[in-house]
């Protein structure tokens, strides 16, 4: 059997691309493997770890649970739109300043839900930060300075504000 | 002024990348032409296979290539390497690349299949027809050790790999001497290291430069290069192991080999395209190795005044399927468990036994909580018996600071005496007891209970081996722009080697650490050295580039001084500078210098040993050395859901000279994790068949942040003598005594239950029965 495939556009970072995909092929697949985005990571495709977090419209998915072909029509925003190296977003800069990731293998997907949860709550408490990481799995941090971290970006970006 | 590098709080060098996205894990590999791999596992836990059928597999139109164990060259058709012999160890039965005619457990590779996406490799899998006769499988572990219900390996007559006993003093006497004799059965179950990158292996065969490249998510690339090398028939030179960004290993990504490891090659060599295989998280619960089943007999003799006179302990080890990693884990084990305790007379005996259940290698630990855990309980029941205090029965067995180096009579992992170096016990308790007021815990947890509330207060010791041989290696280079290159072999999963390496490097050579670039965990920019586990990279490799940097700071000084016209001792390196001390206009930078030390005619002077500013060396530790801490917490149980929350977490850690407190506290911080979760939340369920029942995340529980607690972390510095930085390993620290506290804590808030905790991981169900049942008891 041939597989089905289908040609959809994708808006991804404010770009549009024209894809031919397989109709099962997720979105994470797709944006790592036919983008290129390979910021984007998969820990463990049962939609547990959030590693594949994404914004659609704004708001954190699991890329590892959409298909390619449902987020056609979508803006879908990846850790590559975040910041650059020389322009860290203020949210990478308090990881970085944190010591919020070690092998940085969770840390994409973390930083996606980090950024639009700090948008709607711009001074959370910590147990508020605990409870939005608990979405995330990170097996190297033990969560201590992720935390931190999230309470200095809060902070960053309040400073930016005013 | 100098900055001083070593032992600053430096962010670290390879975030950035990191956070933007910019990382190179394996799956981020994508070469032209590539195609990708699937492995197709056994779903028994122990069956004879009959007959496979690819022909359907074959007929798939994406499909390149389905290899069976019958398509192998002959060399793989032989068990893979045994890796770390061992005198006891008398059947080192090791795994096969593919199934030869019988699987030993759920998830051994059958077939490999490459197709042209992964998505076609996995239905081309689907239509290979496998026959298998199951056969009883060996699960239980005391069951496997008596030949029940069948043998592993039949061939050995036997599910016993090896039989070991080590002895100093003479446990017999001291036992008959004894004023108290406790003995008790401690069962620490499976877990596994999950680290969020699951496996993955791409190669590339160029054959025309006959040269294969192959990237790996290994913690040892330079050993996995030259297996492969010989494995294939190929020179050392013409393999290329990449180890680039691993999303974390803790131990279970260092083998050699994972048959992926050889099959991605092979394929990537028949089809002379690039091959491409990633583990998914159903594989990885089954295919990457798991640790610890151990079931101890154990037994501790004292005096009346709690002076340990003798320990025995005679445990079984679930090997699993294969023992391609020796004995390592339960030598570990064994010699973990005397800790910071003088043990005059100790037995230690165990079996290595065959089950058919997932390979056994070392995990974050590795053996050491499990020894701890028996020492402590053993302790802490022996306190409660002789109506002691729990702090007090350590504090009169404690190893003092002025006995070191102390030979606690064993041989270790590395084949060498177990002597430890250095360390203050005795200190280190007391920090953490005053962290938590332990003198005042009587009140306080009586104003818990006034408030209805159960809360326990638990405390840990142990001595942490770390930092063993054989060697590590490193080549530093100052280039003409005056950045700093620095090649090693340890590969790093998270650790910050970037950093702390580079630290080394500023502090020696004066520049700033951003201009130190290190190149980790790639064969083809270093290729002397073992590899990152045992928490030694940063003791051996770290010595490694100390030296190296050193020697690069001589010539430096050397070829400055004819440049400056001064003599090597007026001249101080600093900011990128060699200089004159007090005539700082009289200057060079290091980039001149490396220029000056590469001519492009006259003489270089002999005693530059060579051109270019550069090194290399070598480091290879005559023993290991011992880190050792104190773990103390808070816990609340809630005897209705028999769940656990974590009022307060205090670790007191002791690894010598510290390089980075940032990168370190985060060690710590991630081994607590890991720790918490293997004593209360991950367990990996096994029923009679052998198939695995939480082989997911929604089964297997990694703790997330709601469940961790804050973590305070302590610092004392005993340095090491054994290696130049003074530094000992760091990396296990961090998990080593959670089980051991865990179960103190839980007694302590429950202690009119007198409920002993003998097992873990425990889990609320267990706890729920434990406390059910002592209710009974009460009443
Ligand atoms: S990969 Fe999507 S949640 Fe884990
Ligand atoms: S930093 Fe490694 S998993 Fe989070």
């Amino acid at each position: 059997m041939r597989e089905p495939l289908r040609t959809v556009q994708l808006e991804v970072n404010g770009k549009a691309y024209t894809v031919t995909v397989p109709v099962r092929k997720t979105l994470a697949d797709v944006l790592r493997e036919d983008l290129q985005l390979t910021g984007t990571h998969v820990g463990c495709e049962q939609g547990v770890c959030g590693a594949c977090t994404v914004w659609l419209d704004g708001e954190p998915v699991r890329s590892c649970l959409l298909l390619a072909v449902q987020a056609a029509g979508h803006r879908v925003t990846t850790v590559e739109a975040l910041g650059t190296v020389d322009r860290l977003h203020p949210v990478q800069e308090a990881f970085w300043e944190n010591h919020g990731l070690q092998c940085g293998f969770c840390t994409p997907g973390i930083l996606m839900t980090v950024a639009a949860f700090l948008r709607e709550h711009p001074a959370p408490s910590r147990q508020e930060i605990r409870e939005v990481l608990a979405g995330h799995l990170c097996r190297c941090t033990g969560y201590q300075n992720i935390v931190r971290a999230v309470e200095d970006a809060a902070r960053r970006l309040q400073a930016r504000r005013t | 002024m100098t900055t001083r590098w070593l032992g600053a709080p430096i962010k670290r060098n390879e975030d950035p990348r990191l956070l933007v996205g910019q990382g190179l894990f394996v799956d981020d590999v994508q070469l032209p032409g590539m195609l990708h791999a699937v492995v197709l596992r056994s779903p028994h836990a122990h069956a004879r296979i009959l007959r496979i059928d690819v022909r359907r597999a074959l007929e798939h139109p994406d499909v390149l290539l389905v290899l069976t164990h019958a398509d192998l060259p002959p060399s793989l058709r032989e068990p893979l390497p045994k890796l770390i012999p061992h005198p006891d160890l008398k059947h080192h039965k090791t795994q096969y690349t593919l199934a030869p005619d019988k699987v030993r457990h759920v998830g051994e590779p059958v077939a490999f299949v490459v197709a042209t996406s992964r998505y076609a490799a996995e239905d081309a899998a689907e239509l290979i027809e496998v026959d298998y006769e199951p056969l009883p499988a060996v699960v239980d572990l005391e069951d496997a050790a008596a030949g029940r219900p069948a043998l592993v390996h039949e061939d050995i007559g036997t599910n016993v790999a090896a039989h070991s006993v080590q002895r100093v003093g003479d446990y017999e006497a001291a036992r008959a001497r004894a004023d108290l004799v406790l003995a008790r059965r401690f069962v620490v179950d499976r877990g596994c290291a999950s680290p969020m990158e699951t496996r993955g292996v791409v190669a590339q065969w160029d054959p025309r430069a006959r040269q294969l490249t192959v990237w790996d998510s290994t913690q040892a690339p330079i050993p996995i290069r030259n297996g492969l090398a010989a494995l294939f028939g190929l020179a050392q030179k013409d393999v290329r192991v990449i180890a680039p960004d691993v999303g974390g290993g803790f131990g279970p990504k260092i083998m050699m080999f994972y048959p992926e490891e050889v099959l991605v090659p092979l394929a990537a060599m028949r089809l002379g395209r690039p091959v491409k295989w990633i583990e998914d998280r159903r594989e990885h619960f089954v295919a990457t190795n798991h640790e610890r089943t151990q079931i101890h007999h154990a037994e501790i003799a004292l005096d009346r005044e709690g002076h340990i006179l003798g320990v025995r302990t005679v445990f079984l080890h679930d090997a699993g399927a294969y023992i391609p990693y020796g004995l390592i884990v339960p030598i570990v084990a064994e010699c973990t468990l005397p800790g910071p305790y003088r043990i005059p007379n100790y037995h230690a005996e165990f079996r290595a036994v065959f089950t058919n259940k997932t390979i056994v290698s070392p995990y974050r630990g590795a053996g050491r909580p499990h020894g701890v855990f028996v020492m402590e309980r053993l302790l802490d029941l022996a306190a409660r018996e002789l109506g002691m205090d729990r702090a007090e029965i350590r504090r009169r067995n404690f190893i003092q600071p002025h006995e070191f180096p102390y030979d606690v009579g064993l041989i270790y992992q590395d084949n060498a005496p177990l002597v430890y170096d250095s360390g203050n016990y005795p200190a280190a308790l007391e920090r953490a007891l005053e962290a938590v007021d332990y003198p005042r815990w009587p009140e306080e947890k009586a104003r818990y209970r006034a408030q209805g509330r159960r809360v326990g207060l638990g405390f840990a010791c142990y001595v942490e081996g770390s930092g063993i041989g054989p060697y590590e290696g490193c080549r530093v280079t100052v280039e003409p722009s005056g950045k700093v290159y620095v090649a090693t072999g340890v590969g790093t999963q998270g650790q910050g080697h970037f950093t702390s390496l580079a630290q080394v490097v500023a502090e020696a050579l004066g520049v700033d650490v951003r201009d130190v670039h290190v190149v980790t965990g790639d064969t083809g920019a270093f290729g002397w050295g073992t590899g990152t586990f045992a928490s030694r990279a940063a003791v051996v490799a770290g010595s490694a580039v100390h030296l190296a940097a050193q020697a690069v700071r001589q010539k430096a000084l050397q070829v400055a001084a004819s440049l400056l016209e001064a003599s090597p001792e007026d001249l101080e390196l600093a900011d990128g500078q060699v200089r004159v001390r007090g005539a700082p206009s009289r200057s060079v930078s290091l980039g001149e210098v490396a220029r000056a030390a590469n001519p492009l005619r006259g003489v270089i002077p002999s005693e530059w040993e060579g051109p270019g500013l550069e090194a290399t060396r070598y480091f290879a530790p005559p023993r290991g050395t011992f880190s050792h801490g104190v773990h103390a917490a808070l816990v609340e149980v809630d005897p209705e859901t028999a769940t656990l929350r974590f009022l307060r977490y205090v670790v007191v850690h002791d690894c010598g000279t510290i390089l980075n407190p940032l990168i370190l506290d985060g060690q710590i911080h991630g081994g607590v994790a890991q720790g918490i979760g293997g004593s209360f939340f991950e367990r990996l369920v096994y029923d009679d068949s052998g198939q695995l029942l939480s082989g997911s995340f929604m089964d297997f529980h990694i703790p997330t942040a709601v469940e961790i607690p804050e973590i305070e972390v302590i610092h004392q510095e005993t340095p090491s003598p054994l290696n130049p930085i003074g530094a000992k390993g760091a990396g296990e620290g961090g998990v080593i005594p959670v089980p051991a506290l865990v179960a103190q804590a839980i007694e302590d808030a429950l202690d009119d239950l007198e409920l002993e905790i003998l097992r873990m991981p425990l889990h609320p169900d267990a706890l729920f029965e434990l406390i059910q049942k002592a209710t009974r008891r009460g009443s």
